[in-house]
């Protein structure tokens, strides 16, 4: 039997600390859709997904009831784009279909515009990145992802050096909504094929032809339980941690095996992460001062999320038969009300940021840059990120928005989940010559392990 | 089925009555109930099975949760496999 004071501690993490479902992401493969020409190949992209998640968001709103839980979103992934329309070595049309499906479905978001390109693009794989800047600006729900290095192929600096390019380009076609394109487009190291969150969510070609995988959320949950122990010691702080992250994750696992067996899908995996929204008593930011810190930003920042995401991810592992994804603490700093307000009063800087980035999963996250930084300064960001990604074993990855016609101190807003955020200033100092070089870094010596 | 639903708002005549007029209409047991003021507020907790209902939880819940602003009170019911997933190992 339940205890009363159980029932209280859930309905009140609930209703007062935002616990939620993040998203029921169902990963979905396309591989069975490539047909003799780009329009068949769009049509049977467009119907399959709009078979297989015909009623995701309907039996995601009816497990919310059940339970009394939030499902903040619920999103598809689709095997990678580049490799579905290499043979007709046509894109857009596929951009076009999925966002069209997306619309159809009632989901929030679709992920899988994708390429991975971590050692070299093929042509296909050239003329696809090309196209993403059109298709984030003429989609609403499309989510974009590049995998530009990983740990075993090392650093593609050609695909970063286009990255750079497209992605101001992805922000100018648009400017007229804040460079939001730029949100949607998410640059990697390490990605991994079952993440279930946007916009890098994409379905690896080593999964099943339908899977639902489950990103829980609860910064606040965390936050709240932590103010039990103000003064207790690091080791304390730790305990609370991982027994709050176990409850949150048995919620997802919970939801995950329920949404798989009424959707007829395998169940994947439950991404451990703790993601924040820019809705107050919901932010990772508020957790690290909650530790001790002043401001999130301050020295000691980095010491205190390598805690918060290991003990996140110790307290989850155990509550979930499979865990996956990204799992670890997110970082972005539109979508957090602390680092914007850090990010804010200056006590927030890009590099404390990419420092925290080694520490936690994933990146260099939602954040705002001038509009004028030129591309070799954002492929430089996007090197810099995968390196730490790459020498630490880790994924990392680069969503920055260079806010067209904006300087550093202003503010763009992107609205919902995505937030607001101010323009962040960042080195001008010029990486060009070394962007310009090209080539490849080689995989680390740890790489070869066999 | 087993569910939990609580009832929390400013204590008045009648809150008992009204929930379990609901629950009896729809042919839900209620096996456990406590109440208790807890900072001020009414709070009420029962345990329910629902395996007799015609109507599937989401619906109970919407029924439950109008009655709640009739009342002024809030009424939730949740699947007791949330709290065995949160508490219970």
């Amino acid at each position: 039997m339940i205890s009363k004071k159980e029932i209280l501690e859930t309905v009140s993490m609930i209703g007062k600390q935002h616990l939620d479902v993040r998203t029921i992401t169902m990963g979905i493969s396309l591989f069975d859709c490539i047909a003799a020409t780009a329009e068949q190949t769009a049509t049977k992209v467009y119907d399959k997904i709009t078979t297989y998640a015909k009623d995701l968001v309907r039996t995601g709103d009816k497990i919310a009831a059940m339970y009394g839980i939030p499902i903040v979103n619920k999103r598809v992934s689709v095997t990678p784009i580049s490799l579905i329309g290499a043979a007709n070595n046509e894109y857009l049309s596929l951009a076009r279909a999925l966002d069209r499906a997306a619309m159809e479905t009632g989901i929030d978001f679709i992920g899988g515009y994708t390429a991975l390109v971590q050692k070299k693009a093929t042509p296909f794989e050239v003329a696809m990145l090309r196209t993403i800047p059109e298709a984030l600006a003429t989609t609403e729900k499309l989510c974009s992802s590049v995998n530009v290095a990983s740990t075993r192929a090392g650093i593609n600096m050609d695909a970063i050096a286009a990255m750079g390019k497209l992605i101001k380009e992805t922000a100018y076609l648009t400017r007229d909504r804040q460079s939001i394109g730029a949100a949607k487009l998410v640059v990697f190291a390490n990605a991994v094929e079952d993440n279930p969150f946007m916009a890098g969510a994409f379905h690896g070609t080593g999964e099943g032809d339908k899977v639902i995988n489950v990103g829980v959320s609860g910064p606040g949950v965390v936050k709240t339980a932590l103010e039990s122990i103000p003064s207790g010691d690091l080791s304390e702080v730790c305990e609370v941690i991982k027994k709050t992250a176990f409850k949150i994750t048995r919620v997802g696992q919970l939801v995950a095996q329920t949404a798989s067996k009424m959707l007829d899908a395998n169940f994947g995996i439950v991404d451990l992460s703790l993601a924040p929204t820019p809705a107050v008593g919901d932010s990772v930011a508020h957790i690290l001062e909650e530790i001790g810190l002043s401001s999130v930003g301050s020295c000691g920042t980095t010491a205190a999320l390598a805690l918060l995401n290991d003990a996140v991810k110790k307290g989850g592992i155990m509550a979930s038969g499979h865990v996956g994804g990204l799992s670890g603490a997110f970082i972005p700093v539109s979508e957090d009300i602390g680092m914007i307000h850090a990010a804010r009063k200056g006590a927030l800087t890009l590099e404390r940021l990419e420092a925290m980035t080694a520490v936690c999963s994933v990146g260099l996250d939602m954040i705002a840059i001038p509009g004028d930084t030129p591309p070799e300064v954002i492929s430089a960001m996007i090197a810099d990120e995968a390196a730490i990604g790459v020498v630490n074993n880790k994924t990392t990855a680069v969503r920055v928005i260079p806010a067209y016609g904006k300087q550093a101190g202003e503010e763009v807003s992107f609205g919902g989940l995505l937030g607001s955020a101010p323009v962040m200033p960042i080195s001008t100092e010029s990486p060009a010559r070394f962007i310009a070089r090209g080539g490849r870094i080689a995989a680390p010596v740890h790489a070869n392990k066999n | 089925m087993k569910a939990y639903i609580t009832v929390v708002g400013k204590d008045k005549i009648g809150i008992i009555a009204s929930v379990s007029k609901l629950l009896s209409d729809n042919l839900i047991n209620i096996e456990d109930l406590s109440q208790t003021i807890l900072q001020g507020m009414f709070t009420m907790i029962m345990a329910v099975d629902i395996s007799a209902a015609q109507k599937p939880l989401d619906e109970i819940a919407v029924l439950l949760a109008e009655e709640g602003k009739r009342l002024g009170m809030e009424i939730t019911i949740r699947h007791a496999d949330i709290f065995n997933a949160m508490h219970r190992i």
